[in-house]
């Protein structure tokens, strides 16, 4: 099993390091995963994120079934918006956590993780509405270009890269973060995973090839899977399988604010649960740690207080634009005076900050 | 891919070089730096530490993950790299150079005889690709 995306010849091209992430073949780096990291930070980048699934929702009940199956309360947007959200169990634990993009009110769009692809398409199936449909969108490519310069350099690169594309317009002034525009089979949201302003772009395989040819030749640098872990890593932003599982619920995963609760009528799955963990809060808790020692946090790491072991980190790692170890840890007690991280059976002192480390390009701690 | 001619190579990728007093110099090879990618924590061994061969005497950190590095041969560790604390990317920019990482006193001077000579380490790396 090793799937390629449309755009598997322009990484050979662009001398991409190759690896296989939840069966696909897709580049770690182009040579420097750091240089790719500052180059989003800084300027603008371009990831292959045609992995992931896309999911068309339709039908007269598309709100009803989602406000049922989402965590998030997609009562809240308007046609063009979009929100983050959890798919959560019966017994609170994420399945996927999933961007959904309202087109209209009986027309959604679901981006869902490329490794939980099968179990996402199963639970949906197994609770649809009649009055709902869903359709997985196939040769579709999905390119996410982020950074300061992005919006500009794609407004620059989209036209002439795409034979008849003729988006309205993607000037930050009028799409708004988690806003989106359409035309034709092209779509692009101000939606990424990278803290900096930017676009994910949905167009036609076919297509893919040239839009990213454009976008090389107007400077944005091709990024590869490593720098958008440090990248997601230093904005706080969740990783389905590391910070994020069956096990937890949002809650106890640092989204608790994904959970909307205000509509007390709304009856969606493991509402039960999930309140009690928003109210009178779940087992663990998300911190946010930066080491004060020497080394780097990595996943499974233990976190340990006055001696006890009292949790993991889920998501670690060496921030390039901090030059010190980050990491997100699930815990089951609070550490506002710090704790330590066991890092080669070595205890080693770490302090909680607030997300995200890292915010518009610069340190915010 | 810079296999210089005069070093041993161990199978996990280390590269000996022997000096004049008979002290061998430790690092990692341009192909184990360049799978490794950017290197940002280097843990060098304490100097006057006793080791086995293939004990792991030091470890390295990419922004990917971390990797111990094996003494190649029995010995007591007589310095270490300390310009690494602070700039472990020399790995990556020279790691046959100034990314060198300890130097080892070997129990027995014949010892690296042992080890892959360029030709051979060549070989091995291709046949892993």
């Amino acid at each position: 099993m090793s799937l390629r995306t449309p755009l598997y010849q322009q990484h050979l091209d662009a001398g991409g390091r190759l690896v296989d992430f939840a069966g696909w073949q897709l580049p770690v780096h182009y040579g420097s995963q750091v240089d790719e990291h500052h180059a989003v930070r800084r300027e603008a980048g371009v990831f292959d994120v045609s992995h992931m699934t896309l999911i068309e929702i339709e039908g007269d009940g598309a709100s009803a079934w989602l406000r049922r199956l989402l965590s998030n309360d997609v009562a809240r947007l308007v046609d063009g918006r979009a929100l983050y959200s959890c798919l959560c169990a019966h017994d609170g634990g994420v399945i996927d956590d999933l961007i959904a993009y309202r087109i209209d009110d009986h027309h959604y769009r679901l981006i869902v993780n490329a490794a939980t692809r099968r179990q996402d398409i199963e639970w949906l199936q197994q609770h649809l509405d009649d009055d709902v449909s869903m359709r997985v969108l196939e040769d579709t490519a999905l390119l996410a270009v982020q950074g300061p310069q992005a919006l500009e350099r794609v407004t620059a690169s989209l036209p002439g890269a795409v034979p008849g594309c003729d988006i309205p317009d993607i000037d930050p002034a009028t799409l708004a973060r988690f806003g989106f525009v359409s035309a034709g089979d092209v779509f692009v949201a101000r939606t990424g995973y990278t803290g900096e302003d930017g676009v994910e772009i949905a167009l036609p395989a076919a297509a893919a090839p040239g839009l990213w040819n454009a976008l090389l030749a107007a400077d944005v640098v091709p990024c590869g899977l490593g720098a958008r872990d440090t990248l997601r890593l230093e904005a706080g932003l969740a990783l389905y399988g590391n910070d994020l599982d069956l096990q937890h619920s949002p809650v106890e995963s640092g989204l608790a604010w994904t959970v909307d609760l205000r509509d007390s009528a709304r009856a969606f799955i493991g509402r039960d649960i999930l309140e009690r963990h928003k109210t009178t809060g779940g087992r663990f808790r998300q911190v946010a740690l930066v080491l004060q020692g020497r080394g780097v946090m990595r996943q499974h790491q233990r976190i340990v207080l006055n001696g006890e072991d009292i949790g993991e980190v889920t998501s670690g790692g060496f921030s390039p634009t901090l030059q010190k170890s980050i990491a997100l840890a699930r815990v089951s007690r609070p550490v506002e005076h710090g704790c330590d991280v066991m890092i080669r059976d070595k205890p080693v002192a770490a302090l909680p900050v607030p997300l995200p480390f890292v915010r518009n390009g610069a340190a915010n701690l | 891919m810079e296999i210089p001619g005069d070093l041993r190579f161990a199978p996990s990728h280390e590269w000996v070089r022997v000096n004049d007093d008979g002290s061998l110099t430790i690092g990692i090879s341009e192909h184990a730096q360049e799978q490794l990618g950017d290197l940002v924590f280097v843990e060098t061994p304490e100097i006057d530490a006793r080791c086995d061969a293939e004990d792991g005497v030091a470890v390295v950190e990419s922004v990917k993950a971390a990797s111990d590095i094996y003494a190649p041969v029995a010995g007591t560790i007589i310095d270490s790299n300390a310009d690494l604390a602070d700039s472990p990317e020399l790995i990556n920019s020279d790691p046959y150079g100034d990314g060198w990482i300890f130097k080892l006193m070997p129990d027995d001077a014949d010892a690296v005889e042992a080890l892959m000579g360029p030709e051979d380490y060549a070989q091995m790396i291709e046949s892993d690709d």
